[in-house]
């Protein structure tokens, strides 16, 4: 069967929100978006999430332009709110940093020195609140030494687990990183003292090509396995939520998912 | 009582000096036509306290700010802001980078009269080493958690942009979000709105229109008319963000802020500024953003 790497990212990063049920779903980017609307039409029919402003949808709305296609409003979703949903926990967020480390610790605010950065980028947005108040897991399009960093992030937007950083030394009681999906690999937080761990590599890669990528030392899972390809009707419910075909831009040249 | 007043009225009320709060979430409902009236003005040294979008990078290219209090600053559908990362990477402006929701329990307990809220966002996050005056608090009760004590926010002044308002400071925003406005208004020592429209008080004779009523008149010192004034960011349901507009503008973040200053703002009054990018209908057609 045919099907692009970015197809193959958008359904292994679906698999995250597996067993999530009424849980709200945030999540930026194209990629999140889409493997957020995937997961609740093929197997989490349960999941809350937005048009991607203010309203809760009873169906995912397709991205990119939407002809007459109406979002099917089931409710508010203010800003206001999305913090108070946060506090209580009930939110899994579906991110992708600039920064990320080997504790699994965030960063989208600058790159460099913090007081006079090389690069300023968006500020720490709500990455500390998610981080410490319900579950998060990422989307990395270039798995590269650049983003998974060795030593910390430049400024740790997400938490981790560090225990260093922790008051006390003792693990935040909300903090649950899930799972990180890359051009490369699926991997979970399921190691050593949650070390990163990968559990399953995209069709034609080596352990051994994510771990030089990689600014630390990865975990290999016992049973790991091979990325499992889309299914027949994944692709075509990744036709009906992506109807103008903007997946086929994230990756250059939009490369095969089988190399 | 008559508040009203006009833009160059509210933009007069800054001093330098003060903590000014601007409502909006970044390329949506801002109050940019105050935003252009402020840079005409010779205030300096503000602290600017935002969900920032151009009215951050405005503020920053004209050396306004000496202080930012922020979570992000983001033109959603142009994601980085050309103006704030020329300011920020040359060191030119202090930070306080918070979390956003640590920005709003700020906001919220100015408006308490509390000198703080206790929340464990923050903890763990550089948000701790970057900001040392956030201290922490550890709950009096059995469970002995520590928590940040997020610091009020109290500002000085603050401006939010809406749909509708009549004299007297009451006011509707008919948009899907109202943001955090509610809150930058509560905060403040005086807040000010500019609006799309000004109405006669029986236009908000509707239960249902009263839901899109957050913000009370007895917060609101002053009333301007602004018709487009939150452009070149959207004002829904009425128009979306002009992204090619902000594109230009970000553009003249590479050395060419000169240009846009004198083009769009300098000696430019509103109905100048509104012919200038294309007119109302045109602004009006700006489709809403889809995200």
């Amino acid at each position: 069967m045919n099907y692009s790497l970015a197809e193959l990212c958008i359904c292994a990063a679906a698999e995250t929100f597996r067993g999530d049920g009424e849980c709200m779903i945030t999540s930026i980017g194209l990629v999140p978006r889409l493997a957020a609307s995937m997961a609740k039409l093929s197997f989490e029919p349960d999941l809350m999430m937005t048009e991607g402003e203010a309203y809760l949808v009873s169906e995912p709305v397709p991205v990119g332009p939407r002809g007459d296609y109406q979002p099917k409003i089931e409710g508010l979703m203010t800003y206001e709110k999305v913090f108070t949903i946060i506090s209580r926990g009930q939110r899994h967020a579906m991110v992708t940093p600039v920064q990320l480390d080997q504790y699994g610790q965030m960063n989208i605010s600058i790159v460099g020195e913090y007081e006079k950065p090389k690069t300023a980028l968006l500020g720490v947005r709500g990455y500390p609140g998610n981080t410490i108040s319900n579950a998060n897991s990422m989307f990395v399009p270039s798995h590269d030494q650049r983003t998974f960093v060795s030593g910390e992030v430049d400024m740790v937007g997400g938490i981790g687990y560090n225990p260093a950083r922790w008051p006390g030394g003792v693990k935040p009681a909300f903090l649950d990183l899930r799972r990180i999906v890359s051009n490369l690999a699926v991997m979970d937080f399921n190691g050593q003292d949650h070390a990163i761990r990968v559990i399953s590599l995209h069709p034609g890669v080596s352990f051994d090509e994510v771990q030089d990528n990689t600014g630390f030392s990865l975990e290999r899972a016992n049973d790991l396995v091979q990325t499992s390809p889309p299914a027949a009707e994944q692709l075509a419910i990744l036709e009906r939520l992506d109807p103008h075909g903007l997946r086929k831009t994230i990756f250059r040249d939009n490369p095969p998912g089988e190399r | 009582m008559d508040k009203q007043l006009s833009i160059a009225d509210i933009a007069a009320q800054v001093e330098s000096g003060m903590t000014l709060g601007i409502g909006g979430w970044g390329a949506r409902r801002k109050p940019m036509a105050f935003i252009r009236e402020l840079l005409k003005t010779d205030v300096k040294d503000l602290t600017v306290v935002s969900y920032g979008g151009p009215d951050v990078g405005m503020l920053a290219a004209t050396g306004k700010i000496k202080k930012l209090i922020f979570g992000f600053v983001s033109m959603d559908l142009v994601p980085l802001e050309g103006h704030f990362r020329v300011a920020r990477q040359a060191g030119e402006i202090e930070v306080m980078e918070i979390d956003e929701g640590m920005f709003q329990l700020g906001l919220k307990a100015a408006a308490a009269r509390l000198p703080f809220l206790p929340t464990r966002v923050g903890l763990a996050s550089d948000v701790m080493t970057t900001n040392p005056e956030l201290k922490t608090i550890r709950s009096p009760y059995d469970d002995g958690e520590e928590f940040v004590a997020m610091p009020a926010l109290n500002l000085d002044m603050a401006v939010c942009h809406v749909n509708q308002a009549d004299r007297q400071g009451n006011s509707r925003i008919s948009g899907p979000d109202p943001f955090f406005d509610e809150w930058f208004c509560r905060a403040a020592s005086k807040a000010y709105l500019t609006c799309e429209e000004v109405v006669d008080t029986q236009a908000f004779n509707d239960p249902l229109i009263a839901l899109q009523m957050p913000i009370e008149r007895n917060l609101i010192q002053g009333v301007a008319l602004a018709s487009y004034g939150a452009h070149p960011t959207s004002c829904g349901p009425l128009y979306g963000i002009d992204v090619s507009h902000l594109q230009g503008y970000n553009a003249a973040a590479k050395g060419s802020w000169e240009d846009y200053f004198a083009e769009y703002v300098d000696q430019v009054d509103l109905d100048s500024y509104t012919a200038a990018v294309g007119g109302g209908e045109a602004i009006q057609a700006l489709p809403l953003p889809v995200f």
